[in-house]
């Protein structure tokens, strides 16, 4: 699989990634000898194999509806890059 | 023997006989990390304060005759992808430079509650993703063994710290082999439990399917030691396994007479090296005369592995890694023009290239269009490399093979190809797909002095069976007995 | 040219649990911003979900109730998306296996029975809430994650309602159906109810579908249908004047009453959904549908036909009576101690509403009990009082929350049927009126009311008003 240009540029969207004109052209390269690699894939036939997405065989999983103490506010912001009285703050979202 | 070259037994007995003090023996490993590690580069972080105060308070219950918990006292260095309450934790990422975690994840708990005393935060590949921690953002941690080859990775701080005498244990996290690799890069024993016996509450996620912490200690004893520490159902990890954990020291001598042993032709095929090879080949002749049974098995998916991983890792990762946006917590670029400039520069400026590369890689795998023929197929895929071993285990008890293609590589022989690093895992990432437990110990040494890691890998929750395994071979050898001789150079300080 | 309009709506209700889906925080409305978060909700480096199961339960009666075929092995993916109020950037629902499919929810329009299609509804996490500065030049957002991880049941319609009667039928009935089974509190001020809208034309006979927009910030039932008019009209414009229909996203602007658009199909999201490897699936077997069924409350439509076969009552009464499953479940509890339905159900649709409504008091906190209103239609029909007083009454209950007997005996309200004090009235008003006896005598009928009233007045109405007339005319005709 040959990533193109517009791949690439999609693909850094997606990951809200921004790539430098360079970084582009060595991401392409790279990225399309994995694909290429990872096409050995298609060599089985899989038609009738029922995917896995985890090892471990368990089911129904839960917790009960019951109150558990939050985390206080100024922990909560402790981390903020910003922050404004009892907010995280953001750039402006326009929607 | 030096103080530092203790395994976590010699030390246990030494503080409940009064014979070493914890405080002592903290302050005694801390000196050891000033001097080694700015030649080694294991630790991110060094927790002095923090470590002393812990030694201290352990020191005054052993005075008192009270109870301490059964790791009272041993030093353990934490890989930096395992959350301290309090302390920083990093990833090796400069998007997470000054986060400090407000909680503490499940096995630091318990850690703290068995009087553990945790030294510090060792280094990673940025995010875990890598196999040699040249990946770190902040700097390139050394093979003790010989300091112009990599310790393997991504945990390759924790193996280096306890091969170099600067911890006596070490916690890691397993992807694809990044406790197990390390491990016999640094010639350690490096345990990956079964996916679901050690919570994963509070390790940041790579890939979340995948991940497992892992231990590394100098022996086998050890290792059941600081599994038993750690393992175990945890009620805030829903993948975490609500089943009892066995007395992982109770039978480690029962030996292997009788025991069958498979040995995958797939994992002993080209691209094999020589050395690698013969270690092997010994150990199971040694193996043979302990009264196992060797059989030749078949794992016929595994040229397959490296690419499901890639996508299934990636694809997670992708999603996993997508909330380090500069909002919560974290790395936030300086100046941007609006939201979505901020998240764009934040997330260009705080990772580094490889893990750029696998959200993109993962992101590809998962977009509109391409969902079944990557990530579906993979998934798919990896169902086959599961039935392998559910069929390969119905007439086994284990397998034996080598943890690494390689006995090492040089710092940057690897780092311009990043395929060929994906490689170097090949015979660690199956037991991550299938979710079955592996170790890695010392088994030999390369024509250049560099240890080699054997892996024995099990059924699912058999961890038990594969220490005894283990400790079978360890205990009628003495490789893992042999310390590296640090040599350092003014080239390699800093 | 006449069009036809194609609608489906997509809805989303808080559940009504006390934490949130994922973690132990509380989902309690109007706490002060960023206090109910943890590093769960906040999507801290290395946290994991783990399910709440009533928020599941809840998801699965809902499920069950707009009769959905069950998933028997359900799981979660995760829906990728940025914005700053999705603390991990992806938001964990339902994609692959969702937990209800190919439902069903019948609706009634003008007393005509409508069937509408649900395709699917399934569970997943809500976001947290931004706040956009007043300011003028303000150039940031303020995020709040109080609400982020609270339990949302998503429900999908099919494209099966024709024009805003059968949407509103359709919004009122889902409502019903969510407050009946109690798993959500349905409150449209708080944002724990809300709906989006899908809206396509096509030309009278058709069978294939238009291109398709969607309408996002609609905050009531009423903006739905204001919505949905205007984009009804703004489409057949579009397609009178020969311009084709692009598939976008619109946004409704509630001040405007207008629509604008908000991206095109071109710019769709791509979520990248995929299981979501942190929560294990579910299965759910037949005795676990069985266990829930069991739990189900009889569904608004089912009591309302039920209270029309049984009591005997009207279209209109029942309609009024199942539209709060308070006000049925009142009604029901009447109807326990004293059997009359009748009274009861006039009791509950007029006066009660009345009251509730003039006095704006909350509905599910009423200060009457079944038992006093059964006790004071038992006094009505004892005679004790009329029904004018009993409206005095029944106000007075309302306000202080007494029982009707202490009512009346404190305000001395019972009826007068002595006959000895009431012809000692009569006999003063007659001889008080000889004018008036006279138009009587000559055949003026309504000249007896007159005189009756006269009674009631100096009794304060609490003369036996058919005492007093029969003692009238009998005192006069002598
Ligand atoms: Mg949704
Ligand atoms: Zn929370």
């Amino acid at each position: 699989m040959k990533i193109e240009q517009k791949d690439i540029e999609y693909i850094a969207y997606l990951s809200r990634i921004e790539l430098s004109e360079n970084e582009k052209e060595t991401f392409i390269h790279q990225l399309s000898d994995i694909l290429s690699y990872i096409e050995t894939l298609n060599r089985l036939n899989t038609e009738t194999v029922e995917p896995l997405s985890c090892a471990i065989n368990t089911t129904n999983v839960f917790r009960e509806d019951m109150l558990e103490p939050s985390t206080p506010l100024k922990d909560a912001l402790l981390n903020a890059p910003a922050s404004q009285s009892v907010f995280f703050k953001v750039p402006k979202v326009i929607e | 023997m030096r103080l530092f070259e203790n395994t976590a037994f010699q030390i246990k007995e030494k503080i409940l006989s009064r014979e070493i003090c914890p405080v002592e023996l903290t302050e005694h490993f801390i000196e050891r990390i000033k001097n080694i590690d700015p030649h080694v580069q294991s630790f991110l972080s060094i927790h002095e304060a923090e470590a002393l105060k812990k030694a201290a308070q352990i020191q005054k219950k052993i005075e008192n005759a009270e109870d301490v918990g059964f790791l009272a006292g041993i030093p353990i260095a934490i890989k930096d992808n395992i959350c301290t309450k309090g302390l920083h934790t990093t990833c090796a990422s400069k998007i997470l430079k000054n986060f400090i975690p407000p909680y503490d994840a499940f096995v630091i708990k318990r850690l703290k509650e068995r009087d553990a005393i945790i030294l510090g935060k060792t280094n990673l590949d940025e995010f875990a993703m890598g196999s040699s921690t040249e990946n770190s953002a902040y700097n390139i941690t050394r093979n003790p063994w010989n300091l112009d080859y990599v310790p393997g990775g991504s945990s390759g701080g924790s193996a280096a710290a306890v091969a170099a005498g600067m911890s006596v244990m070490a916690l890691g996290s397993d992807t694809g082999g990044s406790v197990r690799q390390p491990a016999a890069l640094c010639g350690v024993v490096g345990v990956k439990p079964t996916y679901g016996r050690v919570s994963r509450f509070g390790l940041i996620a790579f890939g979340s399917s995948l991940d497992q912490i892992g231990t590394f200690t100098r022996d086998v004893k050890d290792a059941a030691l600081l599994l038993q520490a750690i393992a175990g159902h945890d009620s805030y990890d829903s993948t975490s396994m609500p089943i009892s954990v066995p007395d992982y020291l109770s039978e480690i001598d029962a030996g292997v007479c009788g025991l069958r042993i498979g040995i995958p032709k797939e994992y002993f095929a080209a691209g094999l090296n020589e050395d690698v090879q013969n270690a092997l080949k010994s150990a199971l002749s040694m193996y043979e005369q302990f009264g196992a049974k060797v059989i030749d098995i078949s794992l016929p998916h595994t040229e397959y592995a490296v690419a499901v991983y890639y996508i299934v890792a990636n694809a997670e990762a992708s999603s996993n890694l997508a909330r380090y946006d500069g909002v919560r917590y974290g790395y936030r670029t300086s100046k941007s023009n609006g939201i979505v400039d901020m998240y764009c520069r934040t997330r260009s400026e705080g990772f580094g290239n490889e893990v750029k590369r696998r959200i993109m890689l993962g992101n590809y795998a998962l977009s509109s269009g391409y969902y079944d023929a990557y990530y579906l197929k993979a998934s798919k895929v990896r169902n086959l490399i599961k039935k392998d071993f559910d069929l390969a285990f119905q007439n086994i008890d284990c397998i034996v093979c080598p943890t690494s293609p390689v006995p090492g590589f040089k710092i940057g022989e690897r780092a311009k190809n990043p395929l060929e690093m994906y490689l170097s895992d090949i015979y660690t990432i199956p037991a991550n797909l299938a979710g079955i437990p592996g170790i890695s110990l010392p088994c030999g040494f390369s024509k250049e002095g560099l240890p080699i890691g054997m892996q024995i890998l099990g059924k699912h929750f058999e961890e038990k069976k594969l220490l005894q395994i283990a400790y079978a071979f360890e205990r009628e050898t003495d490789f893992h007995g042999k310390k590296p001789i640090l040599k350092f150079s003014s080239a390699q300080r800093g | 040219m006449e069009y036809e309009v194609v609608i489906g709506l997509e809805t989303h209700a808080e559940l009504a649990t006390v934490t949130k889906l994922f973690c132990g925080c509380s989902t309690r409305f109007g706490s002060e911003p960023n206090t109910q978060v943890c590093p769960v909700c906040l999507g801290m480096p290395g946290v994991l979900p783990v399910m709440n199961r009533k928020a599941f339960e809840y998801a699965l009666k809902s499920a069950i109730a707009l009769n959905c075929k069950i998933c028997e092995f359900t799981n979660f993916d995760r829906k990728s998306y940025y914005y700053p109020d999705l603390p991990k950037n992806y938001q964990i629902s339902q994609n692959y296996h969702n937990l209800g499919i190919d439902g069903y929810m019948d609706i009634s329009v003008q007393g005509r029975g409508n069937r509408v299609r649900i395709h699917n509804v399934h569970l997943e996490e809500e976001a947290g809430k931004l706040i956009h500065p007043e300011e003028a030049g303000a150039d940031y957002s303020l995020v709040d994650f109080n609400r982020a991880g609270i339990p949302l049941l998503e429900i999908v319609s099919y494209p099966d309602m024709r024009n805003v009667t059968e949407v509103e039928s359709y919004m009122q009935t889902l409502r019903k159906i969510l407050l009946y089974t109690e798993v959500s509190d349905c409150k449209m001020q708080e944002g724990s109810l809300r709906f989006e809208a899908s809206i396509s034309l096509r030309k009278k006979g058709a069978d294939t579908l238009g291109n398709r927009v969607e309408i996002k910030n609609l905050n009531s039932m009423k903006s739905v249908l204001k919505a949905i008019d205007y984009e009804a009209k703004r489409q057949a414009n579009s397609l009178d004047r020969g311009e084709p229909i692009d598939r976008e996203t619109r946004l409704w602007d509630e001040v405007n009453e207008k629509s604008a658009r908000m991206r095109s199909k071109e710019e769709a999201q791509d979520y990248r959904y995929f299981p979501e490897p942190d929560l294990l699936p579910v299965v759910i077997g037949g005795k676990w549908i069985d266990a829930v069924k069991m739990t189900m409350p009889e569904l608004p439509l089912a009591r309302k036909q039920r209270f029309m076969e049984v009591f005997k009552l009207s279209d209109y009464d029942t309609g009024q009576l199942v539209e709060e499953k308070i006000l049925a479940d009142f009604f029901e509890d009447c109807i326990k101690i004293v059997d009359r339905p009748k009274a009861f159900c006039n009791w509950i649709t007029n006066d009660l509403l009345r009251e509730v409504n003039e006095r704006k008091l909350d509905i599910h906190h009423l200060p009457v009990r079944p038992k006093q209103m059964a006790a004071l239609v038992e006094i009505i029909e004892k005679g004790t009082i009329s029904s004018t007083i009993a409206k005095e009454v029944f106000s007075e209950m309302i306000q202080t929350g007494k029982d009707p007997q202490a009512i009346i005996e404190e305000k001395k309200l019972a009826q007068i049927s002595d006959e000895g004090l009431i012809e000692a009235l009569i006999v003063k008003i007659i001889s008080g009126n000889p004018a008036v006896i006279e138009d009587y005598k000559k055949g003026k009928k309504n000249a007896l009311t007159f005189l009756v009233g006269l009674v009631m007045k100096e009794t304060k109405g609490k003369a036996n008003p058919k005492m007093v007339n029969e003692l009238l005319q009998k005192k006069i005709d002598v």
